[in-house]
């Protein structure tokens, strides 16, 4: 029954290794592997499969998928039922409603009681794109950081989020998965192991380095290279796992840098950025600078021009950095 | 056979416990808690299969107390089930106690699962439900709602999804005692016709007297024989039950009984014995 180690055997992950593709698509696919690796995981969704992509597993495990129909707050429950029956259920849906709609569930149902439920959020952020502000979660990181026992993690690209999707069916506990609609560059490399709460450093950089998450980590390794030829020596950290948070790195990275730059698809106020400062304002107190959307609701538009408009970007990033250092 | 009078003795011994123990913590929901005992008894003492000394039975019933503000009747028929010893009911809702103000599953086995945020029991029941059908295990699970929690929207998702997935292994009970926090439910929030709105929900419902122990006993039975369909039980009761000064007064649901109330409670509850 507790069998779900084959999965992780390279050949199969490795597929996953050097693919643009959206986060929810890897997701859909590594699900479907996943489920018939280990018969507990089940699957439930909110009338939202053909776009979170569990679709890919319903096809295969009809038995074992649950659609609750329009009722996230109901999904949440009946996912916590299911964990405390001893099932691995992953209940998906869009952030916005996973983190907002049915947030209380997710604090008294799955946290208050340690349930092991997956919550694994699509469509987080901006790129969502045309839709607009309602579908946009920019707060979700932020409130779902703040529920006790909660881990938070924000994939970075295919290889990232099939790796994670493994790991999180084996550990025990609630956890929350955030993942994008949009295609997003392969930025992770092939020797690359995900571990929950563990930063993974590109490089280290002497005067700045960028603490990113989701498809900002592409933006910032852009950004650094533009940098570096520049002069300033930039080094680019992907926190994937946000809570929690991996102090160590960010500690012994902080004490390396002249100022950290954090970079999110999320509200400045609650998510990486937060993170990152609450932490280091305690412990070692240097210059940070936050890219993300500043306290505003999104809106609709082209997901690559409404990056550009909120300014989640390489250039934004760039000139933050020129800014800083021309003092 | 089963021994009414057994039931109906436990029934009395967990008013009593449940009397003490609020006014030893000197807060706490005394009329939800008083109007449900009937019913907990039956569960506890006749109808589930449970086992004290091993709460993670994998073939157990299980009981979700949606109603969590009604910790106290649950405490204390865990208590008398012997999960725990009963002198651990005097540290209800005092610090470090396993015994928290809502039932903590983290903190105290036996039970299932978090509750006390109204509205959300019903849904967890139904992913036991259906977790154990999938496991090929044929325990039920019983959930006990309040009257005015129904006034919750996920309630209804629940209830939706219950006749969905045609969990038969599911059986609730609202334990309708007619009161909530600011007065009448039909005044607050009209909740009524409840039987008709979960017929309409392709439920199986039946209709009780939630103190007369052979009804109660008969409806968790006939439950067994309903396929396809989950079962409603909705419990007609009085808020209060058993002690007259708190019989029927909305005052009650969320305040504990001062020392001389106790008195008068525990006189009450023992002539009631003879």
């Amino acid at each position: 029954m507790e069998k779900t180690e084959s999965i992780t055997e390279i050949a199969e992950i490795e597929e996953f290794y050097g693919k643009d593709m959206a986060t929810r698509d890897a997701y859909g696919m590594i699900l479907a592997q996943l489920g018939s690796k280990n018969p507990n995981i089940v699957v439930l969704d909110a009338d939202l499969s053909c776009s979170t992509k569990t679709v890919l597993f319903a096809k295969q495990f009809p038995q074992r998928f649950f659609n609750m129909g329009v009722a996230e707050q109901d999904m949440i429950g009946f996912a916590t039922g299911l964990a405390l029956t001893g099932k691995i259920p992953f209940a998906s849906t869009f952030a916005i409603f996973a983190s907002g709609r049915a947030w209380e569930q997710v604090r008294q149902s799955v946290c208050y009681s340690k349930a092991n439920v997956k919550i694994v959020a699509t469509h987080g952020g901006i790129t969502v794109g045309e839709d607009g502000a309602t579908h946009q979660a920019l707060e979700d990181i932020a409130l779902m950081r703040v529920i006790p026992d909660m881990t938070v993690i924000v994939p970075a690209d295919a290889y990232e989020t099939a790796q994670c999707v493994v790991e999180v069916a084996k550990y025990q506990g609630p956890v929350y998965v955030r993942l994008g609609r949009a295609k997003v560059p392969a930025v992770m490399p092939k020797d690359y192991k995900f571990q929950i709460g563990k930063a993974y450093i590109f490089r280290l950089g002497k005067d700045v380095n960028i603490i990113a998450t989701g498809i900002m980590v592409y933006e910032s390794l852009r950004a650094s290279e533009e940098l570096n030829n520049e002069g300033i020596d930039t080094g680019v950290i992907n926190l994937s796992t946000i809570k929690p948070l991996d102090v160590e790195t960010i500690l012994s990275v902080a004490k390396n840098s002249k100022l950290i730059i954090t970079a999110e698809e999320h509200s400045v106020i609650g998510g990486l950025g937060s993170a990152v400062a609450e932490f280091l304002s305690e412990e070692y107190p240097i210059p940070i600078k936050k890219i993300g959307v500043k306290d505003c609701f999104g809106c609709s538009g082209d997901y690559k021009e409404l990056l550009r408009f909120y300014g989640l970007t390489k250039e934004n990033i760039i000139n933050t950095v020129r800014e800083f250092f021309k003092k | 056979m089963v021994d009414i009078e057994f039931l109906k003795e436990k029934a009395r011994q967990l008013r009593v416990e449940i009397v003490k123990m609020l006014a030893q913590a000197g807060s706490g929901h005394t009329g939800g808690s008083l109007s449900s005992a009937d019913i907990v008894s039956a569960l506890y003492f006749y109808k589930m299969r449970h086992d004290p000394k091993n709460p993670q039975w994998r073939q157990r019933d299980r009981f979700v107390l949606s109603k969590g503000h009604a910790a106290p009747v649950l405490y204390a028929a865990l208590a008398i089930s012997g999960y725990f010893d009963k002198s651990l009911l005097t540290t209800l809702r005092k610090l470090n106690s396993p015994l928290q103000g809502h039932p903590c599953s983290r903190s105290l086995p036996g039970v299932e699962v978090s509750t006390g945020s109204l509205g959300q029991g019903l849904s967890v029941a139904c992913g036991m439900a259906l977790g154990l059908k999938l496991d090929g295990i044929p325990a039920k699970v019983y959930c006990l709602l309040g009257d005015g929690e129904i006034q919750e929207g996920q309630v209804w998702e629940a209830a939706m999804a219950a006749s969905h997935y045609r969990l038969d292994n599911l059986c609730a009970i609202i334990d309708n005692n007619g009161l909530q926090i600011d007065g009448a439910c039909h005044n607050v929030m009209n909740i009524y016709p409840i039987e008709d709105k979960f017929l309409a929900f392709g439920w199986n419902v039946f209709t009780i007297d939630g103190h007369n122990m052979e009804e109660i006993v008969r409806a968790l039975d006939e439950a067994d024989k309903v396929k396809e369909k989950p079962t409603m039980i909705v419990a007609k009761t009085i808020k209060g039950k058993g002690v007259s000064i708190f019989e029927g007064k909305v005052k009650y649901h969320g305040i504990a009984p001062t020392y001389e109330e106790l008195q008068i409670a525990l006189k009450e509850l023992s002539d009631g014995k003879n």
